[in-house]
C-alpha cells in the first residue's frame, strides 16, 4: 500500500514541478510549486519524519510561497511584458543547467545500492521525533550546535538588512 | 455662569484630549468594561413585537382607510356634496349624486346620495381635511382601523363604495350598544 | 486488528466531521441569537421553535440561489478557492483531543483522530495554508478590489501567526511537549495553563481573533460597510463556503484555546468520578465540559464582537508587530527565567 502511495505523492511531485517550469502565467507556476511543495511534504510522512513534513509545510508553503505570490500577484505580471532573453543569458543557463544535472547524476551513480527486500528491519529506534531532532541539533559535543547557531546569525543579519534597506534614504546616508 | 459651562440638555461633556495613562493606553480595563455593558442587555426585556401574534394597540386618532358611516338607521349619511373632494388637497376623491328614490328612503339618508364614491388610494395622503370638511360626518379616517393593503395593479387601488361603505351589521351593533348604554 | 483501527478511527472522524459542521451551522444561529439579544432584540425565530431551523433554511437559500461565475480566466481558480478555505478549516480538528478515552465493545478507544507528536506544529501549519484560500480566490476573481481584500486580510493572517506562535512558545517551553493529549493531560487537576500563562493567553486570545477575521480586526471583509472583501465576486454556495469556513476556524479557534489554556476534557474532580464513577462517565462528562468550554469561547467571539469596534488596518499592523510580538518575546524570557530559578 506505502509503494502505491509513494508511486502517485512522486508521480504528482514530478508533474507539478514540470508544470511549474513550463506554465506560462507566473501565478499558476506559483501554485503549481505550492502543490509539489506538499507533495514533497507526504514523501517526508512516508518516512515518518512529521516534524520535518509540518516545517516544511509551515516554512514553504505557509511562508515563503505566500510572500511569493504576494509579490507576484501585485506585480500584475503580463505575457507581453515578458522581456527577451539575450543570448548570453541562455548560454548561462544552459552551461548552469548542465552542471547540475552532471552533480546529480554523478550522486545517482555513486550512491548507495537498492537494498533488498529482505535488507529492510525495523529497529525501532526514535529518529524523528523533537526530542530526539531537539538532542541532534543542539547538543554541544555531539550535534550541530555551532552550524544552528551559525544559521540563526545568518538570519538576524539578513533581518537587519532587509530593515535597513527599507528605511529612507537620508538616515542610512548620515 | 459663563456660556461654556451652560448646558440645556443637563449631558454637556467637555472634550478632553488629555494624554492616557499607561494602563488606559492598554484598553484592557475599557474593553472589560464595553463587555459587562453588553451583557447586561443579555438580560435585559427584549422591546420586539412578534407581529402577527402579538399587535399593537392602534393610537385612538390613527387615521386609516375611510369608512362611510351609516347612521343609527343603517343609512348611509352622505349626502354627495362634494366638500370632502373639494377640501381633498390631493385630488383622490370622486364621486357622482343621484337623488333618493322613494323607496330607497331607508337606505340613505338625506334626498340625495353618493350613486358612485371613489377615492384613490395612491393619491390619498391621510391628511383627514375630508373628514374635517364633511358637514354631514359622513367620511371618517379613524373607525376602521384598517391599513391599506398593497397590491400589484393600480386599478386595484381606486376604492369604490363597496370597500368604503361601514357594514350594515356594524352600524345595527353600534346602535344597539348605544341604546343599552 | 489493524482494520478494527481503521474502523475505529473512519467513525471517529466521520463524528468529529460531523460535530464541526454541526457546530458551525448552529453558530450562524448563534450569531444572529446572540447578536439580537445583545441588541435587546429577539433574533429569528420564524423556522422551527424559535428559530432552530433557521441554519437549515440558511442554507436552502444559499443553495438555491444563482451561482455567477465573473469574467475571469481562472475559473478552476475561482472554485479551488472556497474549497481550500473550508477544506483546512476541517482538518484542524484531527489533532484534537476530545476526551481521554472511552472503554467500549471491550477496548479503549482513545477520542482523539491521531496522536501525533508535533500537533501544535500541525495545527500552525493548517492555519498558514488557510491563506491560500483566500488569496486565490481573491486573485481569481478577477477584480482588483478583490484581490487588495484578499492581500489585506492575507497579511492580516501572516502578521498575526508570527504572534500567536511566539505566544504559544513560553506554553511549550513549560509543557515539554508538542503534543496537544499530553498538554491536556499535563493540566488535569485545575493546573490550567491560563493560570500560569495569562499574558501568552491573551495574545494568543488576540491572535486567533485575527487568524479567524473577526472583529475587531474583519477589516478585510467589513460585512457592514464593505462589499464583502475578498469574497465580492462569489454568490450561492461558494460565498457560503467562505462564511462557513469562518464560522469553523472559529470553532476550531474556540477548541485549541480550551485545549491550550483551560485544560481541555479536564475538570475539578475528574480523578474522583473516575474512581467513583468508572471510567466512561467521568470521560463522557469531560466530553461535555470541553464542550462547555468551547461554547463559552464562541460566545465570547460573539460577545467581542458586538462590543468592540473594528480597528483601522494601522493600529492593526501596529498592534500585531510592535505590541504583540514584543510581548509575546518579553514572555517567553521570562518564562525561562522563571522557569531557571525554580529548578
Amino acid at each position: 500500500m506505502l509503494t502505491t502511495v509513494f508511486y502517485i505523492l512522486s508521480a504528482i511531485t514530478l508533474a507539478s514541478a514540470f508544470l511549474t517550469i513550463f506554465t506560462k502565467n507566473p501565478i499558476h507556476s506559483a501554485i503549481y510549486l505550492v502543490i509539489c511543495f506538499f507533495s514533497i511534504a507526504g514523501h517526508y510522512l512516508l518516512f515518518n519524519a512529521q516534524f520535518l513534513a509540518v516545517v516544511h509545510i509551515i516554512v514553504y508553503s505557509g511562508a515563503i510561497m505566500i510572500l511569493l505570490l504576494f509579490t507576484i500577484m501585485l506585480m500584475n505580471l503580463n505575457k507581453e511584458d515578458e522581456k527577451h532573453k539575450s543570448g548570453l543569458t541562455i548560454l548561462a543557463a544552459v552551461a548552469s543547467f548542465c552542471l547540475v544535472a552532471y552533480v546529480l547524476l554523478a550522486a545517482f551513480i555513486k550512491s548507495m545500492p537498492i537494498l533488498e527486500k529482505g535488507d529492510y528491519y525495523v529497529s525501532g529506534e526514535d529518529y524523528q521525533s523533537i526530542k530526539v531532532l531537539g538532542q541532534v541539533l543542539l547538543d554541544e559535543k555531539n550535534g550541530f550546535m555551532i552550524p544552528f547557531e551559525f544559521a540563526s546569525v545568518l538570519l538576524l543579519v539578513s533581518m537587519i538588512g532587509a530593515v535597513l534597506l527599507s528605511k529612507k534614504e537620508e538616515k542610512i546616508s548620515l | 455662569m459663563s456660556i461654556e459651562t451652560i448646558s440645556l440638555s443637563g449631558r454637556k461633556k467637555e472634550v478632553s484630549n488629555k494624554k492616557m495613562s499607561f494602563l488606559e493606553s492598554l484598553y484592557l480595563v475599557a474593553i472589560v468594561k464595553g463587555l459587562f455593558i453588553t451583557i447586561k442587555h443579555l438580560f435585559t426585556r427584549k422591546v420586539t413585537i412578534k407581529y402577527p401574534e402579538q399587535v399593537r394597540p392602534m393610537s385612538p386618532v390613527y387615521r386609516g382607510q375611510h369608512m362611510l358611516m351609516r347612521d343609527e338607521e343603517g343609512r348611509e349619511r352622505c349626502t354627495a356634496c362634494g366638500l370632502c373632494a373639494l377640501s381633498c388637497p390631493a385630488e383622490a376623491i370622486t364621486m357622482k349624486a343621484e337623488e333618493r328614490k322613494p323607496d330607497e328612503k331607508h337606505l340613505y339618508r338625506e334626498e340625495k346620495y353618493a350613486s358612485i364614491y371613489e377615492i384613490n388610494m395612491l393619491r390619498c395622503i391621510f391628511c383627514g381635511l375630508c373628514e374635517e370638511a364633511c358637514p354631514k360626518q359622513a367620511i371618517y379616517l379613524t373607525t376602521s382601523k384598517k391599513i391599506v393593503k398593497a397590491n400589484y395593479e393600480r386599478d386595484e387601488f381606486i376604492y369604490g363604495k363597496d370597500k368604503l361603505v361601514m357594514p350594515l351589521e356594524q352600524a345595527l351593533n353600534n346602535t344597539k350598544l348605544k341604546t343599552a348604554n | 486488528m489493524d482494520s478494527t483501527i481503521i474502523i475505529e478511527k473512519g467513525v471517529f472522524i466521520v463524528i468529529i466531521f460531523a460535530i464541526t459542521m454541526l457546530m458551525a451551522m448552529y453558530s450562524t444561529l448563534a450569531e444572529r441569537k446572540i447578536a439580537a439579544w445583545l441588541q435587546d432584540r429577539i433574533g429569528p425565530n420564524r423556522a422551527g421553535k424559535g428559530g432552530i431551523l433557521q441554519p437549515l433554511a440558511d442554507g436552502l437559500k444559499l443553495f438555491s440561489k444563482e451561482e455567477f461565475l465573473p469574467d475571469t480566466p481562472n475559473k478552476f481558480l475561482f472554485v479551488v478557492g472556497p474549497a481550500i478555505s473550508m477544506s483546512v478549516a476541517l482538518m484542524t480538528s484531527a489533532v484534537i483531543p476530545w476526551g481521554d478515552k472511552l472503554h467500549l465493545f471491550g477496548r479503549d478507544i482513545v477520542l482523539q483522530a491521531t496522536d501525533i507528536d508535533v500537533a501544535i506544529l500541525y495545527v500552525f501549519g493548517v492555519l498558514s495554508v488557510g491563506v491560500y484560500g483566500i488569496m486565490i480566490g481573491g486573485w481569481a476573481s478577477n477584480n482588483k478590489f478583490s484581490l487588495m481584500s484578499a492581500m489585506r486580510a492575507a497579511s492580516q493572517m501572516i502578521s498575526y501567526e508570527i504572534a500567536m506562535g511566539l505566544s504559544i512558545i513560553a506554553l511549550l517551553m513549560m509543557e515539554g511537549t508538542l503534543s496537544l493529549r499530553e498538554i491536556s493531560a499535563n493540566q488535569s487537576g485545575m493546573h490550567w495553563n491560563v493560570f500560569y500563562q495569562p499574558i501568552g493567553f491573551i495574545i494568543f486570545l488576540v491572535c486567533s481573533f485575527a487568524e479567524t477575521n473577526r472583529t475587531p480586526f474583519d477589516l478585510a471583509e467589513c460585512e457592514a460597510e464593505l462589499i464583502g472583501g475578498y469574497h465580492t465576486e462569489y454568490s450561492s454556495m461558494r460565498m457560503g463556503f467562505y462564511l462557513f469556513a469562518e464560522y469553523a476556524s472559529m470553532f476550531i479557534s474556540s477548541t485549541i484555546l480550551s485545549v491550550l489554556y483551560f485544560g481541555g476534557y479536564n475538570y475539578p474532580g475528574m480523578e474522583w468520578a473516575t474512581q467513583n464513577w468508572g471510567v466512561n462517565p467521568a470521560n463522557i462528562i469531560g466530553i461535555v465540559v470541553l464542550f462547555i468550554k468551547i461554547c463559552f469561547f464562541i460566545f465570547f467571539f460573539m460577545w467581542v464582537r458586538w462590543t468592540i469596534p473594528r480597528f483601522r488596518y494601522d493600529q492593526l499592523m501596529r498592534l500585531g508587530w510592535k505590541i504583540l510580538i514584543p510581548l509575546a518575546i518579553a514572555n517567553i524570557l521570562v518564562t525561562a527565567v522563571v522557569m531557571l530559578l525554580l529548578q
